[in-house]
């Protein structure tokens, strides 16, 4: 009814919000990195906080009786980093789960979103299980949508009645089904172990054992790579076992254990004798806006 | 231009950003950095009863090779098949809308789609969207009609019908081959190994493409699959 009153505040909130990414701040941000670079000409880079990115290595394969995933846990913003311990195994359905790289941001939600339509989808047609192609459908779908714009390179790894699958899928949109895959800055590396140790219908052990060389490779190898491994395994008869902190190659903790610190640091309660006590109540006032001056910031 | 203005020293400037010969084919050059090509070689040749299609399965970002066993050879309908090349993103997106509104078409008229409205159906989505597409397609296959043809719809969403089409990256290199060892009216086996054969030579020069050589062979009564792999192509290292 917008449009019978000439409200100001009601036209203002008659136009839609626009849906979709905003591009609007690029300008803004370039011209505050202008402005920094500017006025601290040592590089200290921009201050401006960067995407946080899971530099990464993920792998998957094929096994005789399903399938599994491996990842490393380290997630960097530029080249720090920001969390050595995240997880990047995502849960899409009881039996298909689904490594991300690239945005840390955008391979958790794309997971969430497309873990919600599955799930809608199962309640919606008698509860049947969810195929891994319906999910590397849905994923391919959206990404070709954003057109590479959202950073999420995947690979996803499920059990079906159709057998064990692995896929892989690129930012972009494009999809392959292989027996192994890997991907991220470490991919180079954990392929390498693949190509020399896959072979067709392995055990169990063999594949968690080939994974987790193939992450090892990825943490030492590549600086966006690191701390531990995570391994999921998806098997056809349904269970999945999932393992943080499979291997753990760069816990430090037994060494900060070891550190020996000043006994002065541990005293019990009653070592300093108390010679006088006295209780003041706490005069509650706050601070009013008289006793602020504000002044004007200066560029 | 620089030709104009006169205080500026007396070197002819070719037009900015036009024609730069940096050595990139004209594939690689308008990808986004990170996206998938399928840098490829394609190829599809008609004989008397049917179709041979062919490619080869790298697919590859930059200098790494993403899937070194892809299939680029996708069915349309069921005896309509294509080639892919350029993005991998969005020939496998074309791919599942032609299939899709092929499918509609064939429930909608009752009967299967012939192979030239499924090549004009992927020429439309190419032209109308050729600001945002990199894909350059083969389609080939049998229907009553035309027997065996093949169109190839390049990079700007033209569609020819052809007596034998070429695409990708690596056929730059076995024009000349082609060219002299295509004959009129060859049998299935003879435009078989053309097929294998010129792939074979494409991926020897071009870096692009390699991997193993996938074919399908399209007839009335069916479709058959082969697959060659890297070790035992008729030509290469």
């Amino acid at each position: 009814m917008s449009e019978f009153t000439n409200n100001q505040k009601s036209q203002r909130n008659a136009k839609e919000e626009p849906s979709g990414f905003s591009f609007d701040h690029i300008h803004r941000n370039a011209m505050i990195e202008q402005m920094t670079k500017a006025s601290s000409s040592s590089s200290n880079s921009s201050y401006l906080p960067q995407a946080t990115k899971t530099g990464t290595t993920i792998v998957g394969l094929v096994y005789k009786d399903g399938v599994v995933l491996g990842a490393d846990t380290r997630a960097t913003g530029g080249s720090e980093v920001a969390d050595k311990n995240c997880e990047k195994i995502h849960y899409l359905a009881p039996n298909i789960y689904c490594c991300g790289a690239g945005t840390a941001a955008d391979t958790e939600k794309t997971t969430e979103l497309i873990s919600s339509q599955l799930d809608l989808l199962r309640l919606n047609s008698e509860g049947s299980q969810s195929r891994v192609v319906t999910a590397c459908t849905m994923l391919k779908r959206m990404l070709f949508r954003y057109q590479g714009h959202i950073s999420a390179a995947l690979v996803l790894g499920g059990c079906d009645v159709q057998g064990p699958h692995v896929y892989q899928i690129y930012p972009h949109g494009s999809t392959g089904k292989l027996p192994y895959t890997t991907m991220g800055s470490g991919s180079l590396a954990a392929m390498s172990v693949f190509e020399t140790g896959w072979a067709e219908d392995m055990t169990e052990e063999e594949g968690v054992e080939l994974v987790k060389r193939a992450i090892l490779a990825g943490i030492f190898n590549d600086l966006g790579s690191g701390s531990n491994v995570d391994v999921c395994v998806i098997r056809m008869d349904g269970t999945v076992a999932m393992s943080r902190g499979a291997v753990q190659p760069n816990n430090v903790q037994p060494l900060r254990d070891a550190i020996k610190r000043s006994d002065m640091l541990n005293m019990r309660s009653g070592v300093t004798s108390v010679l006088r006590s006295e209780f003041k109540p706490h005069v509650f006032g706050g601070v009013t806006l008289a006793d602020v001056t504000v002044t004007e910031m200066e560029t | 231009m620089s030709y104009m203005n006169q205080s500026q020293p007396n070197t002819h400037q070719p037009y900015a950003n036009a024609y730069q010969h940096d050595g990139k084919s004209a594939e690689t050059r308008n990808l986004k950095p990170g996206e998938l090509s399928t840098g490829t070689t394609i190829m599809a040749i008609p004989f008397e009863n049917g179709v041979v299609l062919g490619a080869d399965s790298r697919v590859s970002t930059g200098t790494y090779v993403a899937n070194r066993v892809s299939d680029k050879v996708a069915q349309l309908h069921d005896r309509i098949w294509c080639c892919r090349s350029g993005s991998a993103a969005d020939t496998q997106a074309l791919t599942d809308y032609v299939r899709h509104y092929l499918s509609q078409l064939a429930i909608e008229t009752g009967r299967a789609p012939t192979v030239k409205t499924a090549a004009h159906l992927m020429r439309r989505l190419c032209y109308e969207n050729k600001d945002n597409l990199m894909a350059g397609v083969i389609v080939g296959g049998w229907d009553p009609v035309e027997k065996g043809s093949v169109y190839n719809i390049p990079l700007g969403g033209t569609c020819i019908k052809m007596p034998f089409a070429i695409g990708g990256s690596g056929s730059t290199y076995i024009y000349g081959l082609v060219d002299s060892l295509y004959k009129e009216g060859m049998g299935e086996e003879e435009a078989k190994q053309l097929v294998k054969k010129s792939i074979s030579h494409a991926m020897a020069r071009d870096g692009s493409s390699g991997g193993v050589i996938r074919t399908v062979v399209v007839k009335e009564d069916g479709n058959t699959r082969e697959y060659i792999p890297g070790n035992e192509l008729p030509f290469g290292p």
